[in-house]
């Protein structure tokens, strides 16, 4: 099929198992860093919005392939022998964890004002008015931009390729290698990326018009 | 102890500074318990900041302020505390719109008094009756009009018990027609005793419903009276005011 063996085939649709688990560790453990920081820029604490803001201008600073280097020869140095997939889930998680922590901070704050005021007039403590009024306003907001991020979380993990990581990306450079049919392979790989990533396009769009309708 | 008959707001010389600018410059006032305080004043003139003093919203920079039996000059009052005697309804509504009508009136109750799910909804159910709408329990606000929603807003400070309501110009955002279905409700709680202090534009209805009108002007009170007094103003600012037809 296409030149290429079902075997080689298969080969890539396991290095797109890996780049679903890399994606999904990268949202969860992004999502764990995330929402802190999120917090943190929010907050009025100078000192919480400072340290926040340290690890979101950084991350954001420095190119994500860079982030893979350091995390991966970083731990090693450390003495610690670790696997490509830990190295590429911590520099994930960073990665997402300052984005993600921008995009709901904004959410955050984009619950007028008012809101917390009616709240603390009501003699609704501080964490009360956050929990039961603010958040939920402000996951709503958050679903769509999310959603939409979600797709350059499986992008980006294609930058683990760099560490050897055995994604999507990795098994088609091998596959070509050994075929040395690069269109028909990285057309191959191309699409499998296209079908993941459209579907949360989709979903992220449908959202946002419901929102905006609403 | 507070006797029965002491004011349950007491204002004496209060100054408010925002930055350089002293809004409040030396105001002296009292509430006494079930009275109805009608400020009214032009745009600045200090109206809403008086009111948000009240509920330490905003926190005074000189004079005395006691509200409730607490000296809110003093420092290091629980103003949580504070917040479970005294309402106050904005002229926004505030309303929560992710929260159905009972739900924006049972989460304070529920969550800062401790009720239990049944009594919370049955005060629920008590105060919409107040406010004339009991059948808009299951609604959200978006679904309701502004005198709607405004009416919620009341409700929902009516179920925290409070011992005084404030009102900062809560007919303004609403359509004339609109007006006169918040302004019964007011006159409603006037009537049962409830006591108020309301900032607003609607001079009938101050003279109508207030047991006192004061009418602030660069942050002085600077003529204070029965209803009545709207109609035989005593300083040339006051006539100004009610000539120009505010
Ligand atoms: N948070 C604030 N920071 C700085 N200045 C403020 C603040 N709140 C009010 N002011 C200023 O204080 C003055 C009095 O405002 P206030 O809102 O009390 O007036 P008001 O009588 O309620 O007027 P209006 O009828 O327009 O509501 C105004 O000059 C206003 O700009
Ligand atoms: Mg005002």
């Amino acid at each position: 099929m296409l030149g290429l063996t079902i075997e080689q085939i298969a080969y890539l649709f396991r290095g797109a198992g890996w780049t679903i688990v890399l994606s999904l560790l990268g949202f969860v453990g992004g999502t764990l860093l995330g929402l802190p920081v999120a917090l943190g820029r929010a907050s009025k604490s100078r000192l919480l919005r400072f340290a926040s803001g340290v690890l979101v201008q950084l991350v954001q600073g420095i190119p994500l392939p860079v982030i893979m280097f350091v995390v991966y020869f970083g731990i090693s140095i450390a003495g610690f022998d670790v696997p490509a997939l830990v190295a590429a889930g911590v520099a994930m998680t960073l990665y997402s964890g300052a984005y993600l922590g921008e995009i709901w901070k904004g959410c955050i704050l984009a619950v007028p004002r008012t809101q917390w005021e009616a709240g603390e007039c009501l003699a609704l403590t501080k964490t009360q008015r956050f929990i039961f009024v603010i958040l939920p306003q402000a996951l709503r907001i958050a679903v769509p931009p999310t959603v939409g991020f979600l797709v350059q979380i499986v992008k980006n993990t294609s930058y683990s390729v760099v560490i050897n990581f055995f994604d999507l990306t990795y098994s088609a450079k091998v596959i070509n290698n050994a075929t040395y049919k690069p269109f028909t392979v990285f057309t191959i790989a191309a699409l499998i990326y296209f079908a993941i990533c459209f579907p949360m396009s989709l979903l992220a769009s449908r959202f946002d018009r419901r929102l905006h309708r609403s | 102890m507070t006797s029965p008959a002491a004011p349950l707001v007491r204002f004496k010389n209060v100054e408010k500074n925002f930055g350089a600018l002293q809004v409040l410059k030396g105001i002296t006032l009292d509430v006494a318990p079930g009275q109805v305080v009608a400020l009214i004043g032009r745009s600045g003139s200090g109206k809403s900041t008086a009111l948000r003093c009240v509920n330490g919203l905003e926190m005074i920079n000189g004079g005395e302020l006691e509200v409730c039996g607490r000296k809110l000059h003093a420092g290091k009052v629980d103003l949580l505390e504070l917040r479970k005697d005294v309402g106050i309804v904005f002229q926004s509504y505030n309303l929560f719109p992710h929260l159905t009508v009972e739900e924006n009136i049972t989460l304070a109750p529920r969550k800062v008094r401790r009720i239990g799910k049944a009594e919370a909804r049955d005060i629920a159910a008590e105060v919409l009756e107040e406010v004339g709408l009991s059948e808009k329990a299951q609604a959200y606000p978006e679904q309701l009009s502004g005198g709607q929603q405004q009416r919620v807003a009341i409700a929902r400070s009516l179920a925290m018990r409070p011992k005084l309501i404030l009102f900062d110009e809560v007919t303004s955002a609403l359509d004339p027609e609109l007006t006169g279905e918040v302004l019964k409700v007011i006159e409603r709680l006037a009537r049962e005793g409830m006591t108020m202090m309301l900032v607003t534009h609607e001079m009938a209805f101050a003279r109508s419903v207030a047991n006192t009108v004061v009418f602030m002007h660069q942050g002085r009170v600077w003529e204070t009276g029965p209803g009545a007094m709207l109609a035989n103003p005593v300083t040339d600012e006051l006539r100004q005011f009610v000539g120009s037809g505010l």
